[in-house]
């Protein structure tokens, strides 16, 4: 993609893909709230027993997820070209498409679009690329106000806070805290507001309403964009995005480059994929799609913002790049044991669990993420829950490959490592180890005295008893 | 038949006990072991952890080691994925075609114990007596990188005396992870937490997997409770019989 450059990483400074400690030393504060982990087992197993259901009356869900992965594959392999056919589609059709290396540039493109139409607020559809990039906190730099319309994202922006799951960003929030935060922060709540959850939706039906009439600048994301026809959609569950994208007078949608698909037959996978194995809903209850401007019918002023940010770099990448086959789902999330038990916030990433933990490392460069391919057990559950088959536990394997490669000078680990391959490849040393492991009887009563970084073993589990002699003596001797 | 035993690293060193039952479960069942001696580990903690690097040579060692034999035979699912689903790659990634050529052949010879007595071997009836309540936990690599599916459990369904118990949850994860327990302690405890509830849950005596490191794992979380509940290697109960 030599229009765009070289690829780069997502520049530092900007946005929300990068936490400010490692995931263990974070995991660690989350593990210890027991609300927390109470509202995640309860959410993620929930929406697991009603995706399995959904996929099992499909029987043909298989071959959709091969011809999912096979349509990204195909997508990625030319991405350059149906970029540019998707501007040219938009572009006949009206709209303007704007390119954006990065984070930096996206902002200032969308901050000046806003300020050109003289309005100092805008209404927003959920995206995940906005939250990437920190929009929201360029907007209110520059004046401008940004008002999430999804009610979870509402919740998130009015509690100041960060989102923690991909489709369900206030997963971590219950009613009792969305009531205080609503009494807080939005403007004209009811007093005698209560913890109700249909009378907390009301509060924000009211204040979201009002918000929609009266904004004419809307910003949104895009679940797809597609190259023949240059038409854009969105899939949502509220109806906010349809509000937002077309009540508006203005619409500028940021969406990431991996997000084109080449034809309008692709949604056909994509639209039976995605809420199955997303919400676990047969169908989702909105699919907003235009195609650059209609006179008389909707925003008659329509920019799409096409963001790189790493992306690029991540299509480098031969093992890396199925991550940017991601349709959103959050699938994986749900799955996760790792997730289930920290939430998403560990992550530090907008993009948390595993999808994030193999797409964040590589949008900002492994060592400004280096703790994340570490995040994950490998057990393999996100591979078997991805609707596009994205191999996640091959990609972590190939980014812990790649940040133990960027060292340039041996670590305690990096010796121990090679020290223990030398000794396996040498079966009279690894008899020999073998038997001083009988020593592990030194480190105390069943290990409790071994060094850092074993300790993290024996912190909660004890260790085996030292057998009196290898298989391989027993075998000699038989 | 003849068969070589990949004994693995962690079941010579740790728990002989379930490579000692694989020996004495196929020899009662009128085959041939051999076990080649030349063998050290398969190199999955090294790949796992990012030194592919380092794994190379025991890639080549376990290669070299059992490619003269038809059919090998591994008590554990995580050391059979890694030899089935990472020594070519590695061999691969270090340019070695031919390497890589025979790390496939090798890997479809190579067979978890459950896999090797049902798929190949043909029984489901093993002649075990093991009279106690038992729990199967399916580990995380048997399950989704072997695909052993009901295998184990068809095996232990055929135990006289054994009263299997299911477990709740049974396939998400024990939190072992190889250096994941360690790297991350707190979170792999965490999911141990949750899988012993769900084995005591059952009331089952005993836990049984088709892996040692992850009833290394478990069984580590269940004495330092001192719950009283123990974990044994499925090699070991299909290989009790009355007269032991």
């Amino acid at each position: 993609m030599t229009f765009l450059g070289m690829p780069t990483t997502a520049p530092r400074g900007v946005g929300n893909l990068r936490g400010d400690e490692p995931f263990p030393a974070a995991a660690r504060k989350a593990l210890a709230n027991p609300q927390l982990r109470r509202n995640l087992h309860h959410a993620t197993s929930t929406i697991r027993g009603k995706s399995a259901a959904v996929i099992a009356e499909l029987p043909d869900w298989q071959q959709l997820r091969d011809a999912g992965a096979a349509i990204k594959a195909d997508t990625m392999a030319r991405l350059p070209e149906l970029l540019e056919q998707l501007e040219a589609q938009v572009s006949a059709a009206g709209g303007v498409v704007h390119w954006a290396a990065d984070a930096n540039d996206a902002n200032r493109i969308v901050t000046e679009l806003v300020r050109a139409t003289g309005q100092d607020r805008v209404i927003k559809v959920k995206s995940m690329a906005t939250q990437e990039i920190g929009l929201n906190e360029a907007l209110e730099a520059a004046g401008v106000e940004p008002v999430e319309t999804d009610l979870a994202e509402l919740i998130v922006q009015l509690g100041h806070d960060k989102p923690s799951h991909i489709l369900v960003p206030a997963i971590h929030r219950n009613r009792a805290e969305i009531r205080e935060i609503f009494l807080r922060a939005m403007p004209g709540v009811d007093p005698a507001l209560t913890d109700d959850p249909p009378v907390l939706a009301a509060a924000a039906r009211r204040y979201l309403r009002e918000t929609f009439l009266n904004t004419k600048v809307a910003v949104s994301g895009a679940n797809f964009g597609i190259a023949e026809t240059g038409t854009l959609a969105v899939v949502e569950s509220e109806g906010n995005g349809r509000m937002c994208l077309t009540l508006p007078e203005t619409l500028i949608t940021v969406m990431g480059v991996e997000k084109v698909v080449p034809t309008w037959q692709d949604l056909e996978v994509f639209l039976q994929l995605l809420p199955r194995a997303s919400t676990g809903e047969r169908m989702n209850p909105y699919t907003s799609m235009w195609t650059g401007v209609t006179a008389g019918d909707g925003p008659q002023n329509f920019h799409l913002v096409l963001l790189d940010n790493g992306r690029s770099a991540v299509l480098a990448d031969d093992v890396g790049r199925q991550a940017l086959h991601c349709i959103r789902c959050s699938a994986c999330l749900n799955v996760c044991p790792v997730y289930e038990r920290t939430g998403g916030h560990a992550y530090g990433s907008v993009y948390p669990g595993p999808i994030g933990a193999v797409l964040s490392p590589q949008l900002t460069g492994v060592e400004d993420n280096a703790s994340l391919p570490y995040a994950s057990s490998l057990c393999g559950a996100c591979l078997d829950a991805c609707p596009v088959k994205i191999d996640i536990p091959s990609i972590l394997v190939h980014l812990r490959a790649e940040h133990v490669a960027a060292k340039k000078r041996p670590t305690p680990e990096s010796i121990a490592m090679a020290a223990a391959a030398y000794t396996m490849d040498h079966p009279r040393l690894y008899a020999a180890a073998q038997r001083a492991a009988r020593l592990s009887r030194f480190a105390g009563r069943r290990g409790r005295g071994l060094p850092p970084p074993l300790n993290g073993w024996t912190a909660s589990r004890d260790l085996p008893e030292p057998p009196k002699e290898t298989f391989r003596q027993w075998w000699a001797g038989r | 038949m003849r068969i070589a035993l990949f004994v693995t690293c962690l079941a010579d060193t740790m728990f002989p006990a379930a490579a000692k039952a694989t020996v004495a479960l196929l020899e009662r069942l009128g085959h041939e072991v051999v076990f080649p001696p030349e063998q050290t580990c398969c190199g999955q903690m090294h790949v796992n952890t990012g030194y592919q690097k380092d794994a190379l040579p025991l890639v080549r060692r376990h290669v070299k080691t059992f490619l003269p034999y038809d059919v090998v035979v591994a008590p554990s699912g995580s050391c059979v994925g890694s030899v089935r689903h990472q020594h070519a790659m590695v061999a691969r990634q270090a340019g070695d075609e031919r390497l890589a050529t025979r790390a496939e052949q090798v890997a479809s010879r190579t067979y978890e114990l459950s896999e090797l007595l049902v798929d190949v071997l043909g029984v489901e009836d093993v002649g075990a007596y093991y009279p106690h309540r038992v729990t199967y936990h399916p580990t995380c690599h048997s399950l989704r990188l072997l695909r052993v599916g009901d295998k184990p459990v068809r095996l232990l369904r055929r135990v006289r005396g054994l009263d299997l118990v299911e477990l709740a949850a049974a396939d998400q994860c024990c939190g072992f992870g190889g250096t994941f327990a360690v790297k991350n302690a707190d979170t792999s405890t965490a999911m141990l937490a949750d899988k012993m509830r769900h084995v005591l849950d059952t009331g089952a005596d005993v836990c049984t997997a088709g892996d040692a490191s992850c009833l290394m794992h478990i069984g580590g979380g269940l004495s330092r409770l001192r719950t009283g509940v123990r974990t044994v290697h499925l090699a070991e109960i299909l290989a009790s019989t009355e007269a032991s």
